[in-house]
């Protein structure tokens, strides 16, 4: 009963205009911090490239959402950017935000910088929003009570992309992995997938960074002769699967494997939290709205960061508070659920609080698929099939 | 499409005495419009097949369907019967669609994007929400002209019009809200906080209760319209079901308020809920992701689209079970009847 006491709370203001005149008064302010580092903008596919408003730019969609609400339930929302060029600028940053009136703090860093953001918030009372780092570790061992996790893990994409390649009865994968720490532990989360859904690695290979730049005037040349070359000679399988978290080599694999054979993972049909082809469940219009506000289209951390800024909304609209402590114990009850366009609501996994989400399957122009994927069961919520579960979980939360 | 068109044809047999064009348009029905007056017709808006079928309830089967713009989903007939509104969310407009030839007969000024829409009790006025613009624009059907605009919450969808025509509620997804709207000086007089993605809402014809479904929410609110306050919430479950496959969107409940019918989306049944108690009396198993539905005139069968199965459910009111289930065209939507 206590959703009933909860939606009893009605809210009801004079007419639209009135409203909006009325404004000043017993108005409460909500104030999100944003922390984004100088992060890298080196990608292989100059369609890939980042804008310089990439995630901030769908946290202010969010903000703009919420405010067309807190018009109904007098509350404002506003947004406050910081940038952190190294990861020892992030506690200042937390402080700054914090003395500036934000409570929340969205972060868009390297693990490191989320646990460095998380040192910072405890003692003030802060909620960080992690809508970048993907690592498992996170919400593992290094979980933390302050910090909720909208971005996805490794092992949930890994877990997503495993259940709809073995659907398809690809179940022989050649792994190619980069040379990079953060490759390697995509690799980790894919090997840890097949032996969950029952695929098989049939033979392991190593893309070695040597640098070189990404854009040459005359590189395809040379990456032609380079891929096949690569993957020749292989035992016999049904899909490539690249670990390239770096942006080095996985762009290059599509049409030039030496065996005609499809490639998945961080190229070709790549597991992710949006992308701008996606329509379905309502979509379109979020999307319309991203494209009339920004003129670009909306990026899976653009969505990370719109679901973290709605997510405050949501919870401050339905408890019709801004306090962190009110806030966080809502979001972790049974009565929280975010919509968020993706076909059912999205909840918290109360023991890491990382947020529960079907993982998107897009071939780079379109939808391909959604999972959880049909078939795979789960006693409590069948997206707990996705990512690290329960019973495995090495988080604990004080 | 074309297989399906084909598959329609073949069931009308020697009926069909129109031309069927070239590339599937335009199939003109006579002896239908020569059949008895207890012929109900449903008109059903298929989202993928860009058609409207037409499904008689007496022969249990589909014998038209009529071509139409982009992405029909919200459907109406007039009052009169003689025209059948579609809402063309990719065209931006909304269809007229005489239902005495089966052809179209111009369009409304819906603004963009329409989903959903509701005409009031008088059959003159037909209220759209606008999802992207976070608006409901107010049509003149006689004059084909808009009439106005009213900002609401973000991605309006569900709207209905109270029995005395005075209120319309438009139920805002992202802003989870229904906005109550006074249908005089096309002011916003009430917000109510609802459970997630609100979908649509239904009044009682007594104007006593207004049913408000949340699509992921999963919950069904049931409102007091004169105080703009929630008298209950109703949930549902389901044994073997997740909750987060239930996702109730459309209502429909019977003339005495005796019975609502909720169709739960993807959990693929209707749950027939006491109008009185509120009580989940039993749940029926229809055709996969069910979206909408309406009453045959006489009440004897409500329609439900199934909108994954491309067929509609026929539920036997009194009894309380589905009794048919009726192929139709591509993923579909809204259903609605023609009175006669």
């Amino acid at each position: 009963m206590r959703g009933f006491a909860l939606a009893l709370l009605w809210l009801g203001l004079a007419a639209f205009s009135g409203a909006k005149a009325g404004f000043a008064e017993d108005l409460t302010e909500i104030r999100i911090g944003y922390i984004r580092a100088a992060a890298s903008k080196v990608r292989l596919s100059l369609m890939d490239v980042p804008a310089d408003n990439d995630g901030i730019a769908g946290a202010q969609l969010a903000i703009d959402d919420n405010n067309t609400t807190g018009r109904f339930v007098k509350q404002h929302y506003a947004l406050i950017d910081k940038t952190a060029r190294r990861d020892d600028d992030i506690a200042e940053a937390v402080g700054a935000l914090a003395d500036a009136g934000a409570a929340f703090i969205v972060v868009d860093v390297d693990a490191d910088g989320v646990l460095k953001a998380a040192e910072a918030a405890k003692p003030r009372g802060l909620i960080i929003l992690n809508v970048g780092a993907t690592d498992d570790r996170l919400r593992e061992e290094d979980c933390r009570s302050e910090v909720l996790h909208i971005a996805p893990t490794q092992s949930m994409l890994a877990d997503g992309l495993a259940q709809y390649l073995v659907w398809k009865k690809w179940r022989k994968w050649l792994l190619v992995v980069g040379s990079h720490d953060g490759d390697k532990l995509f690799a980790d989360a894919l090997r840890r997938s097949a032996k969950r859904f029952g695929a098989k690695i049939v033979e392991e290979r190593e893309f070695k960074d040597t640098g070189g730049a990404r854009r040459t005037d005359s590189g395809i040349v040379e990456i032609q002769r380079q891929m096949p070359v690569l993957t020749q000679s292989a035992p016999d399988y049904d899909v490539l699967v690249a670990a390239d978290e770096s942006e080095v080599f996985a762009g290059y694999l599509p049409y030039r494997t030496w065996d005609p054979r499809p490639v998945a993972g961080s190229a070709g049909l790549v597991p992710t939290t949006w992308d701008a082809a996606f329509d379905q469940w309502g979509a379109v219009q979020l999307q319309s709205r991203f494209v009339r506000s920004f003129h670009r289209f909306m990026t899976p951390l653009d969505m990370q960061a719109w679901s973290a800024a709605r997510l405050v909304g949501e919870a401050a609209a339905r408890t019709n508070s801004a306090d962190p402590a009110k806030l966080i114990a809502f979001v972790k009850s049974p009565d929280f659920s975010l919509a968020a366009f993706k076909g059912q609501k999205l909840t918290l996994r109360d023991w890491n609080l990382q947020l529960r989400q079907p993982i998107l399957l897009f071939d780079g122009r379109n939808t391909v698929s959604v999972s959880p994927q049909e078939g795979f069961l789960h006693q409590s919520s069948e997206l707990d099939t996705l990512g690290v579960d329960r019973p495995e979980t090495k988080c604990k939360l004080n | 499409m074309q297989a399906q068109l084909a598959r329609a044809v073949s069931r009308l047999g020697a009926t069909v005495f129109g031309p069927i064009a070239g590339l599937g348009l335009g199939l003109a029905i006579p002896t239908l419009l020569a059949s008895p007056a207890l012929a109900f017709l449903a008109f059903v808006s298929n989202e993928k097949g860009n058609s409207v079928s037409v499904v008689d309830t007496d022969k249990m089967e589909t014998v038209a369907t009529i071509p139409t713009g982009q992405r029909p989903r919200g459907i109406a007939v007039s009052r009169d019967g003689k025209f059948v509104y579609v809402a063309l969310g990719d065209d931006d407009t909304i269809q007229v669609i005489d239902t005495a030839t089966f052809k179209s007969a111009g369009d409304l000024p819906s603004g963009p994007d329409p989903e959903q829409f509701a005409l009031d009790p008088s059959g003159k006025t037909l209220y759209v929400a606008n999802e992207n613009d976070a608006m409901v624009t107010i049509i003149d059907v006689d004059g084909r002209l808009a009439l106005g605009q009213v900002s609401v919450g973000v991605e309006p969808e569900g709207m209905s019009v109270s029995p005395d025509s005075k209120t319309l509620v438009c139920t805002s997804e992202t802003t989870s809200m229904a906005h109550f709207i006074d249908t005089r000086t096309h002011e916003v007089v009430g917000n109510l906080l609802l459970g997630s993605r609100p979908r649509f809402s239904a009044f009682k014809s007594d104007g006593s209760e207004l049913w408000a479904t949340s699509e992921v929410g999963g919950e069904l609110a049931i409102i007091d319209p004169a105080t703009r306050t929630l008298k209950a919430k109703v949930r549902f479950e389901i044994p073997g079901l997740r909750s987060e496959m239930i996702q109730p969107v459309g209502v429909n409940l019977t003339r005495d308020g005796k019975l609502g019918f909720v169709s739960l989306g993807p959990a693929n049944r209707v749950a027939v809920v006491d109008g009185v108690t509120h009580a989940v009396i039993k749940y029926l198993l229809v055709g996969q992701r069910v979206w909408h539905g309406d009453f045959s005139p006489d009440e004897k069968y409500l329609v439900v689209a199934n909108g994954v199965s491309n067929d509609v459910s026929v539920i036997d009111v009194a009894s309380q079970k589905v009794v048919k289930s009726i192929q139709v065209g591509e993923l579909p939507w809204g259903v609605a009847f023609a009175p006669n």
